[in-house]
């Protein structure tokens, strides 16, 4: 046994250095020559300074903004502690925090959106995310915000939904995945046409 | 749901396409045959003569002396790294060392192939506990059950012979010559894709609303390759493959769910080519294939239908217009309903155990499915390795039946199976799902369980149950609400020990034996073993073993949760 335990211990030591650096190192080396923007998080700038990642939701409250769906993070959007929120599919506290969410909803958007019922609302935008950092909203969850968002803004509905429509990632080669319409970037071009 | 059925119809179909000709190439590399390229062989008889290994082979007791033996110094080194890991470089976000009953079940998790975690990675790990601890082990152990998975093949293929192989060269094999250059280019096309890979800290951005907002990030598309490919599924970010960082796309969620079932696929081809009999394949690739699809069949609508509770608040779940609707909780947008259910159909199948929404949010019939499947053993294709040797123990019970059903003396593939062999079978199979009941009922009835408990109601009691069924299964997906104890870590580590090891050990002793014994050729009277028949007795030895031994503790959780 003991030589085993012996072989083992030079065997680690190999696997470590093979395994445990070479190949990180390797495949760091190739992101970093080849993909670096991608591969240090997909951070966007706005004038110099880092605004957030295409890949990482943010809050947004403001009302001339998209917001993105709910975190169960702490605080909320933190992408330094991903979580889900766990709740079961017949516990109380989900039946509740679904209740005050469209309840919410319905207060902003229903200004903009006459005659809006709970039945109107997206399902992901009263989910938590899975990462609690999800970028997307779906289609229909922009569609419900897109009146809100252009009349506080003075912009026609039609040019918010083109810009909806632009930041809408459709399916992996049109067949893997979901559509979804990234919130972040989606606002930053609504920033950057109001500054124009 | 035509769209999403369509995606989990393209997948099986890429799946098996890529898994025949690498099944191929596997069981041409882990045999006689196999003559490296000279600078491949170079690397080859260094390793082999730094551990002064050699090449003689060993029998089935010397063969797992030395893999426990290497693995036990795994152990005891990851368990420092973890403790130590302040003091320790590449440290920039300064993590300080892990808890010692966090640090016990997180070595265990890791050298058992589990990557069941009680820790959330971004806020718990250095960047050197990533790298050199744990990524190692996801590479590590699963070439472990790799080569277990050759010597006992080997046992089945072989005739009067005592050796089943020789461990370090089945190791090395394992390693270099598959899991090192998939990852390498998985690991490539996922950066390509988006998937950090960086040894910055987090990065820090000030948001539109004039927040700051940290975020995390580090070398994580490395360890997501072979987290994927060696069935480990631990994930670099506390949300696993949901988080943007790990898997940005559709198509990236495509490839790392293509990645959880290849080599347990492709094992399946090797061993039909392995024992020159490749007919004998098909029956367990059918019986693997069609209780992955039944288990996909029964979770995709469960989570379209919705939750109670979604489905009582009224607000619009119904798929189309632009939403995938559904059951969104805890998912995330990019993969919508379907590609979350195929994902967690083949991650509880596998014992790999990566998730890419959350399974304590899954509806209740939604959650039965992976724990059934967990339960199986993990042989719907499982584990790289450990599930095609624990669908052996099935294979010989199945043997045995048939036996008894046309009495003749049981024999499979021209071996006769005797009492040891049906013996070791039976320990082999039966003797986790026993933990599991045991351990979850040692936490629920003496109540130093109910701590990590953390939803109410019968949902509670599947959290528990799923964390045992996961552990004791090496999956290490979660219910993720259930938290850690000092009861339920410690608890954790023993059933990831014994349920790792004492399957490992009773199927290298299954394919010692029968190393041992001459082949008669069939005749006439010869139960056929290659055809639709034998699948069909497979699945229903599963089921009847598996199946009855999970429906009391399903009938307390799930199913008296889809009825409330």
């Amino acid at each position: 046994m003991t030589r085993v335990l012996g072989r083992s211990v030079v065997a680690v030591v190999l696997c470590t250095l093979v395994f445990g650096l070479a190949y990180p190192l390797l495949l760091t080396g190739f992101a970093q020559a080849f993909f670096s923007g991608k591969a240090n998080g997909s951070l966007l700038d706005l004038n110099g300074r880092v605004v957030g990642s295409k890949l990482v939701a943010q809050g947004f409250a403001g009302a001339k903004y998209f917001h993105p769906r709910p975190s169960a993070t702490s605080p909320a959007y933190n992408a330094g502690a991903t979580t889900f929120a766990n709740l079961g599919p017949t516990n109380p506290d989900l039946a509740k925090a679904v209740r005050q969410r469209a309840r919410a909803i319905l207060k902003l958007e229903g200004p903009y959106n006459p005659g809006l019922t709970v039945g109107d609302i997206p399902v992901d935008a009263v989910t938590t995310s899975g990462s609690g950092i999800d970028p997307e909203i779906s289609p229909a969850n922009a569609q419900l915000q897109a009146a809100r968002v252009s009349s506080v803004r003075g912009l026609s509905k039609q040019r918010v939904l083109d810009l909806v429509g632009k930041y809408t990632a459709g399916r992996s080669w049109d067949f893997f995945g979901e559509p979804g319409v990234n919130v972040l970037e989606l606002n930053l071009a609504l920033d950057r046409e109001a500054a124009s | 749901m035509g769209q999403g059925i369509a995606q989990i119809l393209v997948y099986t179909v890429v799946l098996l396409a890529l898994a025949y000709p690498l099944g191929t190439y596997m069981a041409w590399v882990y045999s006689d045959r196999f003559r490296a390229p000279r600078w491949l062989a170079a690397p080859e008889k260094g390793f082999l003569r730094l551990v002064g290994a050699g090449t003689s082979e060993h029998d089935w007791k010397s063969y797992a002396k030395t893999a426990l033996g290497f693995m036990a110094v795994f152990a005891v080194l990851l368990y420092l790294l973890l403790r130590l890991q302040g003091h320790l470089p590449l440290n920039p976000d300064g993590m300080k060392g892990v808890l010692p009953d966090i640090s016990m079940n997180t070595t265990a998790s890791f050298i058992t192939n589990t990557n069941w975690q009680y820790y959330g990675g971004e806020f718990t790990m250095s960047y050197l506990s990533q790298m050199v601890g744990l990524a190692v082990q996801n590479f590590v152990s699963a070439a472990l059950g790799m080569a277990v998975l050759a010597a006992v093949i080997r046992g089945f293929a072989r005739r009067s012979r005592r050796e089943l192989g020789n461990f370090w060269v089945d190791l090395y094999r394992s390693l270099v010559y598959i899991l090192l250059p998939l990852s390498l280019v998985v690991g490539a096309i996922l950066i390509s894709q988006g998937v950090v890979q960086t040894f910055s800290g987090h990065a820090t951005a000030h948001t539109l609303e004039g927040a700051t907002q940290t975020i995390a990030r580090g070398p994580a598309a490395s360890q997501i390759a072979i987290k994927q490919l060696g069935t480990n599924g631990g994930g670099f970010f506390n949300s696993n493959s949901a988080v943007p960082f790990e898997n940005p796309t559709g198509f990236t969620n495509f490839l790392e769910a293509i990645c959880i079932l290849l080599i347990p696929a492709a094992q399946v081809f090797m061993f039909g080519r392995m024992i020159a009999l490749r007919r004998q394949a098909l029956p367990l690739l059918g019986a693997m294939l069609a209780m992955f699809l039944i288990g996909v069949a029964i979770l995709l609508p469960a989570e379209q239908h919705g939750s109670q509770v979604l489905r009582a608040s009224g607000v619009n779940i119904t798929q189309g217009q632009g939403q995938s609707g559904g059951n969104m909780s805890d998912k995330e947008v990019r993969f919508g309903i379907a590609n979350t259910a195929l994902w967690a159909t083949a991650t509880t199948n596998a014992s790999n155990g990566s998730v890419n929404g959350g399974h304590d949010a899954l509806t209740a019939t939604g959650g039965a499915v992976p724990i059934v499947n967990m339960f199986t053993g993990e042989v719907i294709f499982g584990g790289v390795g450990s599930g095609l040797y624990g669908m052996f123990f099935y294979v010989i019970i199945a043997v045995f039946v048939a036996g008894l059903m046309v009495g003749r003396t049981p024999e499979y593939l021209g071996k006769k199976i005797e009492a040891r062999e049906i013996k070791i079978a039976a320990v082999g199979a039966l003797f986790v799902p026993t933990i599991v009941l045991l351990f979850t009922a040692i936490s629920v009835v003496t109540g130093h369980g109910l701590a990590s408990i953390y939803n109410p109601g019968a949902h509670g009691f599947s959290e528990a149950l799923y964390a045992y069924d996961s552990q004791a299964n090496n999956n290490g997906s979660a219910f993720a609400g259930y938290g850690a104890t000092e009861f339920s870590a410690l608890a954790g580590t023993i059933v990831l020990w014994l349920g790792r090891f004492v399957p490992l050990i009773a199927a290298l002793a299954i394919g010692g034996s029968l190393a041992q014994k001459r082949v008669s050729p069939p005749s006439a009277g010869t139960f056929r073993t290659d055809g639709v028949t034998f699948g069909v007795l497979v699945v229903g030895v599963i089921v009847l073993t598996a199946g009855l031994m999970i429906f009391p503790a399903l009938s307390l959780g799930p199913i008296v949760e889809a009825l409330s």
